[in-house]
């Protein structure tokens, strides 16, 4: 079966400092990371294809540098990447990002073999819309498992594929069609390491590196920031409240009992609730 | 490359555009719409508190504020329809289907995609639950129009157009978004970050119900069974009235118990920041924040939790915020009400101790006495 799995460089969010003075983020010297939850998606993906064989594919649209993160992708034992980069495609909100990456799926499709699967992480850390897998679901008009704790079962001769999916209030177990694509939920899986044969591979592979022309964009109004219909007007560092938080002393002086004694003072209720509750437990 | 199902056609001119010229086809698209998620025939709490933000736009804007109801034929659904105008609905659309029975893509997005084609609201907005984001992304993308997730504030601009604010990128930064030129106006918001509005009984205005237009064959994806969540489960993190939370500054998962036993004796639910998540010291259910939970309960208490943006925007609508940090710039006394500057391990278990005494029954009838 041939498996596709989108991937997302971010930017280590630990790492991130903001300018204290131009309220920009200082990315440089940042170090670049693929984004965590596509690691569910990726190791549920070489899963999947250890038990029915075949191959994946790893996509991604970001700046050149973002072969890094295809590179690390191939040490875990992807098959193949591909990088989709252009300068086209900068500013994509996540209907631009669902088109680029969809036209790609559907080049991939068309170079090395129709995927059965595509796989994204259920979000991003950067971005956190958890938008894109549905979007590109819809133009390549697959249908979408979202938010996938485990594949039951796929069944590549009826070509079903059953999965449990979680929801608000439990977990649905679901059939549906191949090809399809599914958003992994975090923690259902752990990534593996892969082993010295990918590192040597990963490290000779060449990187299948499109333009959006190669990728058979054929609207470029469609990508990046011209294709977006979201426009980002104001970014703005959050207001601190009018008056700043009362401090209050703890110290032998002031012990506990002083400090919730001045909390109920200043929410005159809370006493109430405070025991209603605790008779609860 | 084929484009999905009808959309309007974008007309000439930059999408990008930071100036607003709305394609005349969209000049015909009013109203404010809040979709009402329905799980097994309970409404999901967001959907009220969207409306609470509906009414408010919809108020500006001096348009109607309609409910958009999906789901099976039947008393939940119908009963899902009235209630929305104890929360503020001037009217509802209703697309009642044995097939919609369980939540499914297909046929969810076909029937509001369905619905927005027809009746055209400006602005539309869905809880970002697995169900609103998964339902969000699929209708946007039909309908070729911008949505912002996960916004912590929605106003409209004098123009008319939504400003949806939501934290950006990594820091300490929020950020507000409009989509100019394209209709609808979608934005997702997670629960608890809007207030859930007063409950006024009222009888059901106007009911605009719409066909599916679908029969089971022409939905491909089919639920084989359906597991609820077992309460005991369930943390009711997002709902308590009141949360005790912890974050890194405790330094370690030992020290995290004495978040939980405080929390235990007032009766809270206790959660904590992300990274404490992150390293495997709590479950993810208690994370609060941005990519957590939302809370609003009456008394919050953060002891060891620094107050970067993607926490506070979980927390602030807490009535009271009380919190315990040893560094006194440290960012969370912007918007904590209270204060302590202490080490939280010595902290702590001497307010375990101290609520302990003054909350017992016992203590209680002393004092009364
Ligand atoms: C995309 C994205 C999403 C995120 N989502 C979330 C989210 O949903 N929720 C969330 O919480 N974070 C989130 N974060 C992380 C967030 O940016 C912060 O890194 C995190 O909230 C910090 O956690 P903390 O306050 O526990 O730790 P720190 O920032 O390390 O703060 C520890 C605090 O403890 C204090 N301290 C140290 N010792 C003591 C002591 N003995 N007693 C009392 N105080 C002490 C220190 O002064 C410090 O203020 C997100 C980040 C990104 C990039």
């Amino acid at each position: 079966m041939h498996i596709v799995v989108c991937i997302k460089q971010v930017p280590d969010s630990a790492q991130i400092r903001v300018h204290p003075v131009t309220n920009t983020i200082m990315r440089q010297g940042v170090p670049t990371i693929i984004n965590p939850y596509d690691l569910f998606a990726l190791e549920a993906a070489l899963a999947l294809r250890d038990q029915h064989g075949g191959e994946v594919t790893v996509l991604t649209m970001g700046p050149p540098s973002a072969a890094d993160s295809l590179r690390k992708a191939l040490t875990f034992g992807a098959d193949r990447a591909v990088l989709l980069t252009d300068r086209f495609f900068a500013g994509a909100d996540t209907l631009a990002t669902s088109y680029a990456l969809a036209t790609a799926i559907r080049q991939i499709g068309e170079t090395f073999g129709a995927p059965d699967v595509v796989f994204t992480g259920k979000q991003t850390i950067d971005g956190d819309t958890a938008q894109v897998g549905p979007g590109i679901a819809k133009r390549l008009n697959l249908l979408q498992l979202t938010y996938v704790a485990k594949i039951s079962g796929i069944d590549l001769t009826g070509r079903t594929i059953t999965a449990e999916r979680r929801s608000e209030g439990g977990v649905q177990i679901l059939q549906t069609r191949l090809p399809c694509l599914v958003t992994m939920l975090e923690g259902t899986n752990e990534i593996r390491r892969g082993g010295m044969a990918d590192a040597l591979r990963a490290a000779r592979a060449e990187i299948v590196t499109w333009s959006a022309k190669d990728a058979g964009v054929e609207d470029i109004s469609k990508c990046g920031l011209r294709g977006s219909p979201t426009i980002v007007k104001r970014v703005f560092a959050p207001s601190a409240r009018a008056e700043k938080a009362v401090l209050v002393d703890f110290s032998e002086r002031a012990p506990a009992d002083a400090l919730i004694a001045d909390l109920f003072k200043r929410q005159p209720k809370l006493e109430d609730e405070l025991s209603t509750l605790a008779r609860g437990y | 490359m084929s484009e999905p199902t009808k959309a309007p056609a974008a007309s000439g001119g930059s999408r990008a555009s930071t100036k607003k010229e709305l394609p005349e086809h969209f000049k015909s698209y009013k109203h404010v719409w809040v979709f009402i998620e329905q799980e097994r025939g309970q409404v999901h709490p967001v959907s009220w508190e969207l409306m609470g933000a509906g009414r408010k736009l919809a108020d500006k804007l001096k348009v109607e504020l309609a409910a958009v109801v999906i789901g099976p034929e039947g008393e939940a659904t119908q009963h899902a329809a009235t209630e929305a105008f104890c929360y503020g609905a001037d009217l509802a659309y209703v697309v009642a289907d044995p097939l919609l029975t369980d939540y499914r893509n297909e046929a969810y997005t076909k029937a509001l995609t369905d619905v927005v084609n027809t009746y055209q609201p400006e602005i539309l907005l869905l809880g970002a639950t697995t169900l609103g984001r998964d339902l969000a992304g699929s209708v946007a993308t039909t309908l070729l129009t911008g949505l912002t997730a996960d916004c912590t504030e929605l106003d409209v601009d004098a123009d008319g157009s939504l400003a949806a604010t939501r934290p950006t990128f990594g820091g300490s930064l929020l950020c507000t978004i409009y989509t100019l030129n394209f209709r609808p106006q979608m934005a997702t918001v997670r629960p608890r970050v809007m207030p859930m509005p007063d409950r006024v009984e009222k009888i059901a205005g106007r009911i605009i119900t719409h066909p599916l237009g679908m029969i089971e064959d022409d939905i491909v994806t089919k639920v084989l069974s359906f597991l609820p969540d077992r309460d005991s489960n369930k943390s009711n993190l997002a709902y308590a009235d009141v949360v005790v939370a912890g974050g890194l500054g405790l330094g370690s998962p030992e020290n995290f118990q004495l978040v939980r036993q405080l929390a235990s004796v007032i009766g809270a639910e206790f959660g904590c920041s992300r990274p404490l998540v992150q390293k495997g010291w709590v479950s993810s259910d208690r994370q609060i924040g941005q990519t957590g939970k939302t809370i609003r309960p009456k008394l919050y208490i953060a002891a060891g939790i620094s107050g970067a943006i993607q926490h506070r925007v979980g927390v602030e609508g807490a009535d009271l915020i009380v919190a315990i940090n040893t560094d006194k710039n440290a960012p969370i006394f912007d918007f904590a009400h209270m204060g302590i500057v202490t080490d939280a391990i010595r902290l702590l278990p001497a307010l375990t101790e101290a609520f302990r005494a003054r909350l017992s029954p016992h203590s209680r009838d002393r004092i009364a006495s």
